[in-house]
């Protein structure tokens, strides 16, 4: 059984008392009580999450149990081949990079790595990836426009790693090179926002022709404990922050920042990861369809049009 | 009556402005000299004895750098309506009108096109002191419609950049604001017109990690505080304090991510010769 979360806790006293009963002889009463109690549990579950708050919603996207991006590759893709490094510097665990197939067709993937338990906790960072991460990326993603293929890009970390060889190798350049270039990537990108879209973290491998998020995701310009720390000068506004910030999928799609919402297993990603990398599958794949019937230039313009049109929405022009 | 106003001396914290305070005299933050108004503005803010370099605002960025300090402002009247409905401790959208009130500015950025030592230019110029030249959808929108202008004229671009990053009151939407700018850069970059940053203190987070580190030149103001996290956020991180001079020009010299520190009084005269190697017309093979 995955972690509860705080929110959680009208299941966890039901969880228990199924727990309980199933340590008792077995007898059609019992079985009938628990069934009973399991119907309660997915009632429950149900409401909660369906009516998620956006601090909620960060708990959930930030899930220890939450799939990383190599559960969905493994579940979507196969013949997964890493590839590592920068040929610059270093090979940053916070990113993964690799050849695959996807419907039989090669893709390259793309995706922040969180890691499962402490010791890949550790081992990719926590998903804070260094500059060496981003230009693996870049190096990798002209590699798959050489060969003509897709790119899928799937995104997942709480920020870029502020440490200090970060700002010595230049993490920002890194990122603002990643924008600059994926722009003009000549070949299908199809982003996936799965878990924390951490800022310019984030966005460095988020340029792309259709952007997907998951149902209880997060994409913001800053974490919400970072925003309450600094506009409410109190760190534990962070659920107003949460909330003011507009960083739920639902927000981002009505402010046309991404252009479809995945949705996930009543309960999260967490709970049902075959069925949330099923329900993935759906999207990405009509994704993928339409954009690679684009021409190249039809499909650049159509990118930079995206983009170009993004934030129209808060502008008056007196 | 005192004769001038003390300038606090300007911290690792990039809030503290260095900017000259209104008076006749001011004191330099970092010699102590004290100077005459009108004196340090005919030396483009820079202190005659020390050179320690004052903030600009986006107006008197400008003048420095057009030709008979005149321009044409691009699209000066666009105005953010607060997307996100957005509040904080107090509305962002007073937050706005009393900043527009403050400083006779619309947003953080001016874009005007003018010469350049004759040679015609868009410039963008951020302007700190509103809400501490946070990008929001105003500054991309501007931004790209420079950039745009030059395209269609075929003319050079150059940012001023003084920045803490993207504008938080304005969410995704500002973050996005990276994308759309470094798009219309790589189509700059496409057509072979030059574009240079010019990084001033601070330029910091998002506007660091897209279009400041873009340039085909990266241009620096001495001792100018540039990054991508802010340094108390490394220094959370990492629990330690950071070396001296960490994420300033200098330091980002030696590590090889800017072309060149520019004292300010020399600025004009680099930009017009770097300028001229990029947009010459292309030099043709010797014949024979
Ligand atoms: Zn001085």
């Amino acid at each position: 059984m995955p972690d509860l979360l705080e929110f959680e806790e009208p299941i966890a006293v039901l969880l228990k008392e199924i727990e309980a009963l199933s340590t008792l002889a077995i007898s059609d009463d019992r079985d009938r009580e628990i069934a009973r109690l399991e119907k309660r549990v997915d009632a429950i579950r149900g409401e909660l999450y369906r009516n998620l708050t956006p601090w909620q919603r960060v708990q959930v996207a930030r899930h220890p149990g939450r799939p990383t991006t190599l559960d969905y590759v493994e579940r979507l893709c196969t013949d997964f081949v890493e590839l590592h490094g920068d040929r610059r510097f270093a090979d940053d665990h916070a990113i993964v990079t690799g050849t695959a197939f996807y419907k039989g067709q090669p893709v390259l993937v793309v995706g922040h790595q969180k890691g499962s338990d402490t010791k890949q906790k550790i081992y990719r960072n926590f998903g804070y990836a260094r500059p060496d991460g981003y230009r693996k990326a870049l190096r990798t993603m002209e590699m798959a426009q050489k060969f003509g293929r897709p790119i899928i890009c799937f995104v997942d970390t709480p920020a870029a790693y502020p440490g200090i060889e970060s700002e010595e190798r230049g993490v920002a350049e890194a990122i603002a090179l990643n924008l600059r270039e994926m722009a003009m990537l000549e070949v299908p990108v199809i982003v996936v926002v799965h878990g924390e879209g951490g800022s310019g973290g984030a966005l460095g491998i988020a340029v792309g022709d259709r952007i997907l998020m998951h149902e209880f995701a997060i994409y913001s310009v800053i974490p919400p404990e970072g925003c309450a720390a600094i506009l409410w000068r109190d760190s534990a506004k962070k659920v107003e922050a949460a909330e003011a910030l507009k960083i739920t999928a639902p927000d981002l799609l009505a402010l046309e920042i991404i252009d479809e919402i995945v949705i996930e297993p009543v309960g999260g990603a967490h709970t049902n990861p075959a069925q949330a990398a099923a329900l993935l599958d759906v999207a990405l794949q009509r994704a993928m369809n339409e954009v690679a019937a684009l021409g190249v230039q039809e499909r650049l313009d159509q990118r930079y049009a995206k983009f170009r049109k993004m934030g129209s929405v808060g502008i008056v022009e007196a | 009556m005192a004769w001038f106003k003390k300038a606090r001396k300007p911290i690792a914290t990039p809030e503290k402005s260095s900017r000259v305070p209104e008076g006749l005299w001011v004191k330099c933050p970092e010699c102590d000299t004290i100077i005459y108004t009108k004196d340090l503005v005919k030396n483009l803010h820079v202190c005659g004895k020390c050179a320690h370099h004052f903030r600009l605002s986006a107006t008197e960025r400008l003048k420095t750098l057009f030709d008979g300090e005149r321009w044409e402002e691009l699209a000066p009247n666009l105005t953010s309506n607060d997307p996100l409905k957005f509040t904080d401790t107090k509305p962002y959208k007073s937050r706005l009108a009393n900043t527009q009130k403050a400083t006779g500015q619309k947003d953080a950025v001016i874009v005007g096109v003018g010469r350049i030592n004759g040679v015609e230019a868009v410039v963008a110029s951020m302007e700190y002191s509103f809400i501490g030249g946070s990008m929001g959808v105003v500054v991309g929108e501007k931004i790209v419609r420079g950039i745009e202008l030059a395209l269609a004229r075929r003319a050079p671009v150059v940012i001023v950049s003084c920045s803490g990053g993207a504008r938080m009151m304005e969410g995704a939407l500002s973050l996005m604001q990276m994308a759309k700018i470094s798009a219309a850069l790589a189509r700059l970059d496409r057509a072979k017109l030059p574009y240079i940053s010019l990084l001033t203190d601070p330029t910091t987070g998002g506007v660091t990690a897209s279009f400041a580190m873009l340039g085909d030149l990266n241009i620096a103001e001495p001792k100018a505080l540039i990054g991508f996290a802010g340094p108390r956020v490394i220094e959370q991180t990492i629990r330690q304090k950071l070396p001296d001079g960490f994420q300033r020009s200098e330091f980002l010299l030696e590590r090889g991510m800017l072309d060149l520190v520019v004292d300010r009084r020399e600025l004009k005269a680099i930009l017009e010769k770097t300028i001229r190697f990029m947009s010459s017309s292309p030099v043709t093979q010797p014949e024979g």
